[in-house]
């Protein structure tokens, strides 16, 4: 038995919204998830008695820059600051902004980097 | 307005096993802010999805944690049989549970051990850890492994565990049972545990949500949120209500997880007695191609896998959310407006394990 997972593909200008309006149905923040393809594919997860809800905002690689939610939800800083140190994303207005020192990483953005993939087999 | 001090807390502390840093900007003996840094013992397990094929990276996901290590396993595992549309034997499933329930009780445990030494509690303790090492035998008799099991695998589950074997655990079961009630009675009745969590570190309901709480945090503040409700393994044939609290203190968190110990003895005790007869796992033909969300409660609270795979045998992303992540927010908000001395109990109170946040 697995859940049902509905993705919600949105633009970057309608994020804010749309969560504001999530939030004020109760919706908690599960996750704030990136993913790096020939886009940033960013996922905000919701629940809300267990019904399983994900925003997905899609942003360009060079110059990627977020507005932030964590005027809206709280738990949200977080994940923000962890986009910004792992893949170098600019939020914007993040509630607490740790400005790059949330993660403690010998590179800027180890994430956002390019390797070659490898079989270790 | 009192004079403002900054003391650090961390990486380094007597109740962290692990490193967390906090700078606790005071007024007197009063917190106002909190402000957590981690990062320290951060590994970059999630990029090893480049290096790994999709069949080794259990083993990653089985690292992430030493606690909860079959779990990580398990989510990654239904992730990958959702997205592979691979059908896993009910037997596989029911095994899943007993080792899942087996770590719930084997973590709380060794929390509830870990509490009643930071206040001191010396014998307690030792009493509490001396129950946790038969739960461990009977891990170690039914996977070979007591921190990293090895025994979960997309398809099923490598071993089977046979009646008699069932039958003879189920009878230690229950006297690890009665000792364990005995040796909890003492959280529930004791003045100096009652006095030192009762009133400490509330989340008030209305902010559990906003501030993403989940597992147990969140339940003592009386939110019935428990993953396991969404029927993942076989959950969904077995009969069970989320234990829940209402004052939302650190006394009350410590109730959740004493009361959760006893629901995963009965869990335990149903699966067993339901698991049907058959193989425990299926052969896993093709590569994974597509993306899921797989969600999963852990002792700690509910933990996410977020998998997309692209039609080769390495995965385009494998993304942990784990609980002691998620609770940083929960932490903040606790701690402001606390004593000085209650900060190692509240942070000790969501059960943080730094291993997971920093997977």
């Amino acid at each position: 038995m697995f859940e049902e997972q509905e993705i919600i593909s949105i633009g970057k200008r309608e994020l804010v919204d749309r969560i504001r309006g999530l939030s004020s149905q109760d919706y908690r923040l599960v996750q704030i998830g990136c993913t790096k393809l020939e886009t940033f594919q960013i996922d905000y997860s919701f629940d809300k008695d267990y019904k399983f809800l994900n925003i997905r905002v899609n942003v360009p690689i060079e110059d990627a820059q977020l507005p932030s939610i964590s005027g809206i939800c709280g738990s949200a800083f977080v994940y923000e600051n962890e986009i910004h140190d792992f893949f170098g994303i600019k939020v914007d207005g993040i509630s607490i902004d740790y400005g790059g020192n949330f993660y403690r990483t010998a590179v800027q953005a180890p994430f956002n980097i390019e390797e070659p993939s490898t079989d270790e087999e | 307005m009192a004079k403002r001090t900054i003391i650090p807390f961390g990486p380094q502390h007597p109740v962290l096993p692990e490193p967390i840093h906090l700078d606790l900007v005071l007024e007197d003996e009063m917190v106002v802010e909190a402000i957590p840094s981690i990062g320290f013992v951060h590994r970059g397990l999630e990029l090893l999805c480049k290096k790994k094929s999709f069949k080794d990276l259990i083993y990653v996901a089985e690292r992430v944690c030493g606690i909860c290590s079959f779990m990580h396993g398990m989510a990654f595992s239904q992730g990958i049989e959702k997205i592979m549309d691979v059908s896993v034997p009910d037997r596989a499933l029911y095994l899943r549970v007993f080792w899942s329930e087996m770590s719930r009780i084997h973590s709380h445990i060794l929390w509830l051990g870990l509490t009643a030494d930071a206040i001191g509690f010396e014998s307690l303790f030792c009493h509490c850890w001396r129950i946790r090492e038969k739960i461990l035998n009977i891990i170690e008799d039914t996977t070979g492994g007591r921190v990293i099991f090895g025994v979960c695998k997309v398809g099923g589950v490598r071993r089977d565990v046979d009646d008699d074997t069932f039958k003879r655990i189920l009878g230690q079961l229950k006297e690890i049972e009665s000792d364990y009630n005995n040796i909890v009675d003492v959280f529930r009745r004791d003045y100096t545990v009652k006095h030192r969590f009762s009133g400490v570190g509330v989340l008030p309901r209305e902010d559990v949500c906003p501030l993403g709480a989940v597992g147990p945090v969140g339940r003592a503040s009386g939110v019935s949120q428990d993953m396991r409700k969404l029927g993942y393994a076989a959950y969904n044939n077995l009969d069970f209500e989320p234990v829940t609290e209402s004052a939302g203190d650190c006394y009350a968190r410590c109730m959740v997880r004493i009361r959760e110990v006893n629901l995963s003895f009965d869990l335990i005790r149903q699966a067993v007695e339901k698991i049907p007869d058959g193989p425990v796992d299926v052969k896993v033909k093709g590569l994974p191609e597509g993306e899921v969300f797989s969600r999963v409660e852990q002792p700690r609270g509910e933990v996410v896998y977020y998998l997309k795979g692209n039609g080769t045998k390495f995965l385009d992303r494998f993304r942990i959310r784990t609980p002691t992540f998620t609770h940083i927010a929960a932490l903040v908000q606790m701690l402001a407006g606390c004593d000085l001395a209650d900060v190692p109990v509240i942070v000790l109170s969501i059960d943080p394990c730094i291993s997971c946040a920093e997977r």
